[in-house]
């Protein structure tokens, strides 16, 4: 399998070759931020024309079909727009917290999709407390929210952000607690680690019907967690204008929208790690000549694609299912995942100390 | 290293903020408008302030929340060693969780998880 780390380390003999030490550190420093962002812009982008493309076939729609071949430059050109946007100055905002929002929104997204394992040896924060890392900053966003909706002095985005924060720390406990199902069953908190003890079989299958449990609530919890699909009610057009980001326009609402798309990749590639393997190619014990064949498929495109399907399941749902009131939406989680999670937890706990599991 | 690799992180996201807005602020067009900075509350002129007490429901959740967040916060590095602490480890947990659940139980009776 190809190992992203010949590639790294190649840079890193160039750089150090060229360059006295500090500034060979300070350029692969830069070389990390410049890449990560490229990605992340670029995923975005990808992401958006996904979005539309899929809701307009789910509709029997083109989509977009003018700008480019296939509408492939579609939101490459809404980016720039974007960009040449007046950033609209409201009277009687919150100023210094209007303009905070944004950063706070970004930055937890920013540093989530930072410690992902993308393919073999591409990884580029890699605490051994990884994932409760990930839990952790990508619950920061909900603060951004919240400020944004708070300082802009709008009903509508007070009304939205309000809805918004009791969703996302709702259901922020189903998506813990069906990590942490994952954790007992793996034992370790390490992204890297937990993709590599998943090269005999994936989570999915190795931890039967916890694991499989884990894995629905994951997804479930995972579309609330963006704000998509049925749960879109902090947003609900139909009703509260734009939600908290009403008043922002311009990059300002931008920043939002990439945050909430790329928030969408995140809870598909945490998915995709836990519980589908992240990168590791499908390996079926006893089975060589299966398992070669399968190593030669390079571990990005077994990333990708496992990223891509768990995108279009959240995609789907989104033009399935009707969107949720705010009392069934509490209640779904209160009352059914978060019960359900805890039992599931202690089926694991059994499962992984009696030695159940394959 | 990871911690290094934590800040330059952390210094791309706000570069990425800081530099679109800042291309976003040179290239986009001004203009100055009386109407334009009022809140948009579909046309209407809006009445009253915003910022102002909200709904208590939203509260009662940010509490419950707690509850639990700091449970999964003490779950997690017992999840970590529960292979090797093995039924002694299950039994304990199921004492904690057990409490927990029993605190769940009181504010669904009370009627907490109620919409109202």
């Amino acid at each position: 399998m190809f190992d992203f780390a010949v590639v790294t380390e190649w840079v890193d003999g160039l750089l150090r070759s060229w360059l006295p030490e500090s500034w060979a550190v300070l350029a692969e420093f830069f070389l990390i931020g410049l890449c990560l962002l490229l990605a992340y812009a670029v995923i975005a982008l990808v992401l958006i024309l996904a979005e539309r493309k899929v809701c307009a076939y789910f509709q029997c729609r083109l989509g977009p079909n003018r700008v480019g071949p296939w509408g492939l430059t579609q939101s490459v050109a809404d980016m720039f727009k974007m960009l040449i946007k007046e950033l609209i100055q409201v009277r009687h905002v919150d100023n210094f917290l209007f303009n905070l929002a944004p950063y706070i929104v970004i930055i937890s997204s920013v540093l989530a999709f930072g410690c992902i394992p993308y393919a073999k040896g591409l990884e580029i924060i890699d605490f051994n407390v990884g994932i409760f890392f990930l839990l952790a900053v990508s619950s920061i966003g909900i603060v951004g929210i919240l400020l944004a909706g708070w300082s802009s002095n709008n009903k509508y985005s007070l009304i939205g952000a309000m809805r918004s924060g009791a969703q996302m720390i709702s259901y922020e406990l189903s998506i813990g607690l069906s990590i942490l199902t994952m954790v007992v069953f793996s034992g370790s908190m390490q992204l890297s680690t937990i993709v590599e003890s998943q090269a005999d079989g994936w989570f999915l299958f190795r931890g039967h019907i916890p694991a499989f449990i884990a894995f629905i609530v994951y997804l479930i919890a995972g579309t609330a967690e963006t704000n998509r699909g049925p749960f879109d009610l902090p947003e609900a057009d139909s009703e509260l204008t734009a939600g908290y980001h009403t008043e922002y326009s311009g990059m300002h609402f931008g920043f939002f929208y990439l945050a909430e798309f790329l928030n969408m990749f995140i809870v598909a590639s945490v998915a995709a790690t836990l519980f589908l393997g992240g990168w590791m190619p499908l390996h079926i014990p006893g089975w060589e000549g299966f398992n070669a064949a399968m190593d030669w498929i390079p571990s990005i495109f077994w990333f990708i694609g496992k990223v891509a399907v768990m995108i279009f399941i959240i995609m789907w749902f989104k033009w399935t299912f009707p969107r949720l009131r705010i009392d069934q939406l509490l209640r779904l989680e209160w009352k059914y995942l978060l019960p359900l999670n805890l039992c599931n937890l202690l089926l694991m706990v059994i499962v992984v100390v009696f030695n159940l599991h394959f | 290293m990871n911690l290094t690799l934590f800040v330059v992180v952390l210094i791309t996201a706000i570069a990425l903020v800081a530099i679109a807005l800042g291309i976003a602020r040179l290239i986009s067009p001004r203009s100055f408008n009386k109407q334009k900075g009022e809140a948009y509350e579909c046309g209407i002129p809006t009445r009253g302030r915003s910022w102002m007490q909200f709904k208590v429901g939203y509260y009662l959740f940010a509490i419950l929340f707690l509850m639990f967040d700091v449970e999964a916060v003490f779950l997690f590095p017992w999840a970590v060693i529960v292979q090797e602490v093995g039924v002694m480890g299950l039994v304990n947990v199921i004492f904690f969780i057990v409490i927990l659940a029993l605190g769940l139980a009181y504010a669904w009776k009370k009627g907490a998880l109620e919409w109202k």
